[in-house]
């Protein structure tokens, strides 16, 4: 009996308010379009923000009205920008390529010289404070592996030979490890360049020499090689521009120093094309991965 | 008249909701950023508090206490306000569809709001009448938006400030909440009932 008149309160305690509020809603009702809703049916429903709108439905009437792009949500990328603009009955945004990070330094620990112990925290940015960081190159990685705890997604680790391998399956483009690396030298580029300069090394070619196996000595053979006049050699470091590189691979063969480098995207690691020879030998005292220089 | 003058002032500045009571902590964080946000969650929160005050009160005196329901207060409160929440988002949307695009998400986060079930739940404590009720929700919403825009306001220009890395955001944000809730432990002391009653 007890129980019976507390449920049967609240009961029709909950039952009135949901009339009203029917009522009410019948009352209120606002002619609202009837895309808006499909859209946000459509979108991931994450209300992450990330398209800069407050939240999924926010974005979805903006789309509506025609103040943002079908393919405005990051994170549902492709598959939904199609499905939107089929909602929104125009042309489907053409695709978007995916960006993923790339590590542009190919001095592994054999293959780039260090100038001293360093013995601290381990940390990149630290490291790179003690007059410039053990590594003899000033512009190359220093591969304390800040950027691999910086990355949110577990896409980067350390590899073999000190620099950073990003599994790209599972990198997101989010560039977290760009602002992590204090050298700067992490970038993001389209899936589909896989030819790269894997060196930011600004320095004269001699120097290069000097520290490093595979830096850009900025001979330019590789800007006359190039067919398509894709690269540019900018302050004695050779840049390519994606838009115009067809991935031929004709200047990984022709680079004398092998820093120009062709990436297969099966096994994530680097494949160099080119000849072999250059980058091999010549070990600097190093004690495997992570491990503190030892000046030669 | 003058005990609803005290009532209204306790419920402000001695007994703030968010400052001494420490309900309704998560829009004081969360919506404090800039002040205009702050401004109209505080105007949503008056308009919710002050009708869940006089509906709850209704409920417990003309449902729950002559059922011999008193138990139940929490859970039926909790019904009334979430009705609430949902109309008065109907009727902004209504209105003012300006208003509901700026009050955003905050909106339907006050049906979670402790503060209105406190303020519901003290009204019965209190053994206030309707209007002393009605005043007291008024009062309570009254002193959470002075809360707010005051936080909102010093959030605002400590944007500016230089702070050490360590302590941007939400860090310093509750460092300042709770100097704010020192700073209104000081109106303890006032006598208002004398203050009214000269
Ligand atoms: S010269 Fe280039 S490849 Fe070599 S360590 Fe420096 S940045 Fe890296
Ligand atoms: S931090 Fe972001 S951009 Fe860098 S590797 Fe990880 S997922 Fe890719």
């Amino acid at each position: 009996m007890v129980y019976l008149k507390a449920i049967l309160s609240l009961a029709g305690l909950g039952a009135v308010f949901g009339i009203m509020l029917g009522l009410a809603a019948r009352k209120f009702a606002v002619e609202s379009d009837p895309r808006v809703e499909k859209i946000t049916g459509v979108l991931p429903g994450a209300n992450c923000g990330g398209c800069g709108y407050p939240g999924c439905s926010g974005l979805a009437s903006a789309i509506v009205t025609g103040s943002a792009p079908v393919d405005a949500c990051p994170v549902g990328g492709q598959v939904v920008a199609d499905r939107v603009s089929e909602i929104m009955g125009v042309q489907p945004a053409p695709a978007r390529e995916r960006q993923v990070a790339k590590v542009m330094c190919g001095g592994g620990e054999d293959k780039a010289t260090s100038r001293f112990a360093y013995i601290g925290i381990r940390d990149c940015g630290a490291a790179g404070l003690v007059s410039g960081g053990p590594k003899a190159c000033t512009f190359g990685c220093l591969g304390f592996g800040t950027c691999v705890k910086a990355c949110p997604f577990g896409a980067m680790e350390m590899g073999a030979d000190g620099l950073p391998v990003i599994d790209e399956a599972k990198c997101t483009g989010c560039g977290k490890c760009i602002e992590a690396c204090p050298r700067g030298i992490i970038a993001l580029v389209p899936v589909s360049a896989r030819t790269q300069v894997l060196c930011r090394s600004h320095a004269r070619g001699a120097e290069v020499r000097k520290v490093c196996k595979v830096g850009c000595i900025g001979c330019g053979i590789c800007v006359k090689t190039c067919p398509n006049s894709a690269i540019v050699l900018e302050d004695n470091l050779a840049r390519i521009i994606p838009d115009k590189c067809d991935n031929c691979g004709k200047c990984v063969e022709k680079c004398p120093t092998r820093c120009i480098v062709m990436t297969s995207q099966r096994d994530l690691h680097t494949v160099v094309t080119g000849g072999v020879g250059a980058g091999k030998g010549l070990s600097t005292g190093t004690e495997g991965p992570g491990g503190c220089c030892v000046a030669k | 008249m003058r005990d609803l003058l005290v009532i209204f002032f306790a419920g402000v500045l001695l007994n703030n909701f968010i400052l001494s009571r420490f309900l309704g902590i998560c829009p004081f964080i969360g919506v404090s950023k800039r002040i205009e946000t702050a401004t109209g969650m505080g105007m949503a929160v008056i308009f919710v508090m002050a009708v869940a005050s006089v509906i709850t009160w209704a409920v417990q005196y003309y449902i729950l206490v002559p059922l011999h329901l008193g138990y139940l207060q929490t859970i039926a409160f909790i019904l009334v306000i979430a009705a609430l929440v949902q109309l008065v988002e109907m009727v902004i949307l209504k209105v003012s569809p300006t208003l509901y695009q700026a009050l955003g998400i905050y909106l339907p986060l006050i049906t979670t709001n402790c503060a209105v079930l406190g303020v519901a739940i003290i009204n019965i404590r209190e053994n206030y009448d309707i209007i002393q009720t009605a005043v007291n929700g008024i009062a309570g919403a009254a002193g959470f938006t002075l809360a707010i825009v005051l936080f909102a306001g010093i959030r605002e220009r400590l944007d500016f400030a230089p702070i050490p890395e360590a302590l941007k955001g939400f860090p310093l944000a509750l460092i300042t909440a709770g100097l704010m809730s020192i700073a209104f432990l000081g109106f303890t002391g006032f006598k208002l009932a004398a203050l009214f009653g000269l």
